[in-house]
């Protein structure tokens, strides 16, 4: 059997390397170590600074907030446990994170291939993506009362644009040859799409749910800042109400934990949904 | 080395006949041409008439990529179109292909004037055009299962394919997995298992090393031999032109249109390799290149005077 060329290339060497050496040629173990040092620095020079020259009142300081966090876990907030209002700010977030993804890849994917539509379309599309959405959290509250579908709302419309760009630019970035070639194979127009197109775009489609969960959270903190009656938004708020600063950092504080770990989600899938592509160049598909 | 038996002709009839009525009408000649080779009655697997095409550009005024060919390919006959860099030889593969429609004139495949793509036609492209998210086994599997196969009849076929094209045990890697020349067998397994009648090649070599392009072109020889399929392989390399071909096709400089036909009467089964070393290879070459040397010529003093 005769095969030209060698078959793969020796990828697990470069990755046990890379690994090993960091990308800057340091070891793991360095760079870790400056990380951590950066951050007792950071937090301590904060907290000898609140106990000698700013006022902690207007500034707070970590020891306080870490207070503030242990009765929060402990005793509860002012409005329940605290898990229950991780638990409603979380369930505005996934929902107004799943409907606006969903619709997102829909229209993005159907205006990117229809392009009489798309180009009909632009000027609207344009204008709606210029209006300064934040505020729309006010009219949702307006018009769906202070339960949980105006926080919804408002990550939806937060979320919505961030992905249908990227599907929309995925679904023109597909490559012609590709098509060309699959039609010629036989296939129809729901095949190619599902075969040709969602794959082609998955990989602007899944940078962009990085940024979009992000912003599913600000929708729904704001939408409870607007007006809520359970959440971490509403516990800000009565924090920053009553000056209580250590309570607005303890609110920031849970609210990035909870980016990060969905962060992490969002990378696995993407890896398992590019395991295809080579390692090198899995990491940089820009949003 | 384990073979499915394959029932040439079975398949198309099976699965084709959803495609169009277009196809249905197509299919007994197809099935002629698969089993018995060209038979009395049956006509050109392709036929040019007068075709001409043209793309609209910026300024308003038509380009013209070609400009009256007419040609007709007999059912299993193997051409090769030669012509200057960016003469549109592809385009003339986009036009049977039923990608492009013509301007002017008429193409036929099988009989069947051209709209759409017709059934039967398979195509290599220039550039990679297998699926990178797709294993090897899916890829060569992909025009079945467009052709609604079940799955695991279309992944047997696609093993066999695997078999044929020298990449066993590759079955589970992905395209970037796989060398510039492996990953031209999968797009080769990929387009020949949904055995055309028809086999339009866009420079399929192109990017390939020396020694791969002329493992290539024998593997590609060898699958093709008794296949019955029509092929139009576009290049610019006239050693390849020559050893694969039964006619050579000369194209003008752009607008491309036939200047010349050169039957390749070099006895066949070929050897890239040797073939070219033979005294009647080199008679065939200075003939062909004679007649491509001018147009050549055309198309760099054009270069030149756009680079000036």
């Amino acid at each position: 059997m005769s095969l030209d060329a060698t078959a793969s290339p020796a990828r697990p060497n470069v990755k046990i390397w890379d690994f090993l050496r960091g990308r800057s040629g340091h070891s793991k173990l360095t760079v870790n170590g400056v990380r951590v040092l950066l951050v007792v620095v950071w937090l301590g020079s904060w907290e000898l600074a609140a106990r000698s020259i700013i006022d902690p009142f207007y500034y707070s300081m970590p020891s306080k907030i870490w207070d503030k966090l242990v009765t929060w876990f402990t005793d509860g907030t002012s409005q329940g446990s605290i898990w229950s209002n991780i638990a409603v700010t979380l369930e505005e977030a996934v929902l107004g994170f799943v409907i606006g993804t969903l619709a997102g890849i829909v229209l993005g994917v159907l205006l990117g291939r229809a392009h009489f539509l798309a180009e009909v379309l632009s000027p609207f599309i344009k204008g709606a993506n210029a209006i300064p959405r934040i505020v729309l959290a006010s009219l949702f509250v307006i018009w769906f009362g202070l339960g949980m579908s105006s926080k919804v709302a408002t990550a939806v419309v937060l979320v919505f644009f961030a992905v249908f760009f990227n599907a929309f630019q995925g679904a023109r970035e597909v490559d012609k040859t590709l098509v060309d070639n699959a039609r010629i194979l036989g296939a129809g127009r729901w095949a190619l799409m599902r075969t040709i197109i969602l794959p082609s775009a998955t990989s602007w489609i899944l940078a962009s749910m990085h940024v979009a969960f992000g912003f599913a959270l600000i929708g729904a903190i704001v939408g409870e800042f607007t007006g809520a009656d359970k959440g971490l938004g509403l516990l800000i708020n009565q924090a920053q109400g009553n000056f209580d600063a250590a309570g607005v950092y303890a609110g920031m504080v849970v609210t990035t934990v909870i980016a990060l770990v969905a962060e992490w989600l969002i990378t696995r899938l993407e890896l398992r949904l590019t395991s295809w592509r080579p390692p090198a160049t899995s990491a940089a598909v820009g949003a | 080395m384990r073979r499915t038996p394959l029932v040439r002709g079975t398949i198309p009839l099976f699965t084709r006949l959803w495609w169009s009525s277009q196809a249905a009408l197509a299919f007994p000649a197809m099935t002629s041409i698969a089993t018995a080779g060209p038979g009395p009655g049956s006509g050109p697997a392709i036929s040019l008439r007068d075709a001409t095409k043209q793309f609209a550009t910026k300024s308003g005024q038509p380009f013209t990529a070609i400009h009256d060919v007419t040609l007709d390919i007999a059912p299993g006959e193997f051409v090769t179109v030669v012509g200057p860099t960016g003469c549109g030889k592809s385009t003339t593969l986009s036009l049977v292909s039923g990608l492009e429609p013509a301007t002017v004139g008429s193409v036929a495949v099988a009989g069947e004037p051209v709209s759409g793509i017709p059934a039967g036609v398979g195509y290599m492209f220039q550039a990679d055009a297998i699926l990178p998210w797709k294993t090897v086994l899916d890829n060569i599997a992909l025009g079945l299962r467009y052709r609604k196969m079940p799955a695991k009849q279309a992944h047997e076929r696609a093993r066999d394919w695997i078999q044929r094209v020298g990449l066993a045990g590759f079955e589970d890697r992905y395209p970037h997995q796989l060398s510039g020349g492996m990953r031209k067998r999968v797009a080769m397994a990929q387009t020949l298992i949904t055995e055309p009648t028809v086999l339009l090649m866009d420079e399929p070599f192109g990017a390939l090393d020396v020694q791969t392009r002329e493992l290539m072109q024998d593997e590609l020889l060898r699958l093709w031999s008794g296949s019955g399929a029509a092929v139009v392989f576009v290049t610019h390399d006239l050693t390849e032109a020559i050893a694969l071909a039964d006619r050579v096709v000369v194209m003008t400089a752009g607008p491309a249109t036939i200047k010349d036909i050169v039957a390749i009467d070099l006895p066949r089964p070929r050897k890239v390799e040797e073939i070219r070393l033979t005294e009647e290879f080199t008679e065939l070459y200075r003939r062909v290149w004679d007649s491509l040397r001018e147009e050549v010529e055309i198309t760099r003093a054009r270069g030149a005077s756009h680079v000036a």
